[in-house]
């Protein structure tokens, strides 16, 4: 399933991760409607969307958090739509979760060294978090919501995964820790990370190399980043609620 | 490896400055006093008396221990103990209670504690009962606390076998009281916890916390307690377990209040490891048994 496309640069560039024909239920309802879709290594692709459209359902089903009811997922060339979620982390996909979990009597060294990373320290200095101030402490509710986010994207970094999955990493945070934000997600690039990045946010989304739009459940559109924040921006302009079947009657330009 | 042995292995300092007693069954095998305490101890029949103080504005630096142990499979082990910390006077005590072999063991903690004003007791139980399951601990405080309280009672290792905890604390004016519980049972161990803690003084707060896992078949059945008998008293009742397997868990939060200017809150929950605590661990390559392990020893910590 492996697959070669010819890169906009002239250079081969390989598919890291292929979804095809995916579907995920919830509760009896299709949440994910037929999702086919390649993401390329090295790169930064963006998933876009309304709120509730199925993003992070996708992000779910590809870290294996969630079951696919159809379809397949295939990294690196392998189909993992049947490998627990732990056999998809030691395959080398990572992912910051949107609202991390908090966790009683664990510091932040434990939860960063988890998996045997070795390179905890310079992980919290990316997300520009003190290591002298923050390796001892627990990660519990005493630390503030951008604090976590931080410590979850270092949990990430400190992993060196092949594919790191961000789902939302932007929301709730300020402006200047925005910024830093970017940067991470560019010097993960820098070191061959492919990235995922997860967001409803267009200026956040522009850091990407390419993107993907969901609706409602649906990939509505794929491809340069440009074409697809533009469409996206004119999609919400006239779909009061992101349904697809509003979506549907727009003809990209 | 007799049990002073045992206690050196794990790392109780048994040294000339400081003050400790040891234990097995009814025999005191050592002891040693310090400057600034007092401790008048006796061998009865099936346990041993103890009468411990610490005297006024004596601060201790180093913790006192108490190392109740039986290093035998069967035996009866009563201890009565008075222990006071006197006005301003701040020490830490150590209970190291081992029971190794257990297979019968009966184990019973009848302790009596006054807390004077402006005093500062912590006092620390750690439990070690082997894994056989046979150790049957029963340990009772009656505290009144004028000053500064903290207790922690932890029994993590080896098998719990059947544990019976009952601790009441009267708070006096301005007294600060802590109670902390983390029990881990497992096969079929039977837990039952009753703590209490009465706001008797103005402004005296209290936290009692409670933090247990069940699996297999074991059993444990809290109960948290906390009056509020005059103005400005806060308590907290605070109480997480985990359940796995065919365990069962019971919570009872009881808050009563009998003070309109008291305050009285609590917080429980009670059920499986948390499914994104767990989701989030096997993100980051554990299995799911090594992640529960994980969430387990983190909060029992």
């Amino acid at each position: 399933m492996q697959e070669n496309t010819q890169g906009k640069e002239g250079s081969f560039m390989v598919d890291i991760l292929k979804l095809i024909n995916v579907e995920v239920e919830r509760n009896g309802k299709r949440i994910l409607k037929g999702i086919s879709l390649s993401i390329k290594k090295g790169m930064i692709h963006a998933l876009l969307g309304p709120n509730g459209s199925g993003k992070s359902t996708l992000a779910f089903a590809i870290m294996g958090v969630y079951k696919l009811s159809k379809g397949n997922v295939y990294f690196e060339g392998k189909d993992i739509s049947r490998k627990p979620i732990y056999e998809r982390a030691r395959l080398g996909i990572s992912m910051a979760w949107q609202s991390p979990a908090t966790f009683e009597g664990l510091t932040v060294k434990e939860y960063l060294s988890i998996g045997g990373n070795a390179n905890v320290e310079e992980a919290l200095r990316m997300v520009n978090l003190d290591p002298a101030r923050y390796l001892d402490r627990v990660m519990d509710s005493s630390l503030s919501g951008g604090e976590r986010k931080r410590i979850e994207l270092a949990s990430v970094v400190a992993m060196k995964p092949k594919l790191a999955i961000l789902d939302e990493p932007d929301s709730g945070i300020d402006f200047v820790t925005l910024d830093e934000l970017m940067r991470v997600i560019s010097d993960l690039k820098k070191e061959g990370i492919t990235v995922l990045l997860i967001t409803h946010r267009e200026e956040v989304a522009r850091i990407a190399d390419r993107a993907s739009l969901i609706c409602d459940g649906y990939l509505v559109k794929s491809g340069n980043t440009w074409e697809v924040t533009k469409f996206f921006r004119k999609m919400c302009g006239r779909c009061k609620y992101g349904r697809y079947s509003e979506v549907k009657g727009i003809e990209p330009s | 490896m007799s049990l002073v042995d045992i206690y050196r292995s794990l790392g109780v300092t048994l040294d000339k400055g400081i003050a400790y007693l040891v234990v097995d069954g009814n025999e005191i095998l050592k002891a040693n006093e310090v400057r600034g305490i007092s401790m008048e101890k006796e061998e009865t029949r099936e346990g041993i008396d103890l009468r411990l103080v610490i005297k006024e504005g004596i601060k201790l630096k180093e913790p006192i221990h108490l190392c109740f142990g039986v290093s035998k499979e069967r035996a009866v082990q009563k201890i009565h103990a008075e222990i006071i910390a006197e006005r301003d006077s701040h020490a830490c005590l150590l209970a190291h209670c081992i029971f190794p072999k257990a297979k019968e063991v009966h184990h019973v903690m009848d302790g009596n504690l006054l807390i004077e004003k402006g005093a500062e007791l912590s006092y620390e139980e750690i439990h070690w009962h082997g894994e056989e399951g046979g150790a049957d601990v029963f340990p009772r405080l009656r505290t009144r606390n004028l000053g500064d309280f903290r207790s922690t009672f932890s029994l993590l290792r080896g098998r719990v076998g059947r544990l019976g905890i009952d601790y009441l604390v009267e708070a006096g004016e301005r007294s600060v009281t802590e109670i902390i519980t983390k029990v881990y049972g497992k096969g079929n161990d039977e837990i039952r916890i009753k703590e209490g803690v009465s706001l008797n003084g103005a402004y005296a707060r209290s936290v009692i916390k409670s933090r247990i896992a069940v699996r297999d078949r074991a059993f444990s059945d809290v109960v948290s307690i906390t009056e509020g008998n005059a103005p400005y008293v806060r308590g907290h009742v605070d109480g997480t377990e985990i359940v796995q397997g065919e365990a069962i868990a019971k919570a009872t939060p009881i808050v009563k209040v009998n003070h309109e200017k008291a305050k009285v809150t609590h917080e429980a929950a009670i059920g499986s490891v948390d499914r994104k605590q767990l989701e989030t661990l096997m993100a980051k390559g554990l299995e799911e048994k090594e992640a529960i392990d994980v969430i387990i020893k983190g909060m029992l910590r």
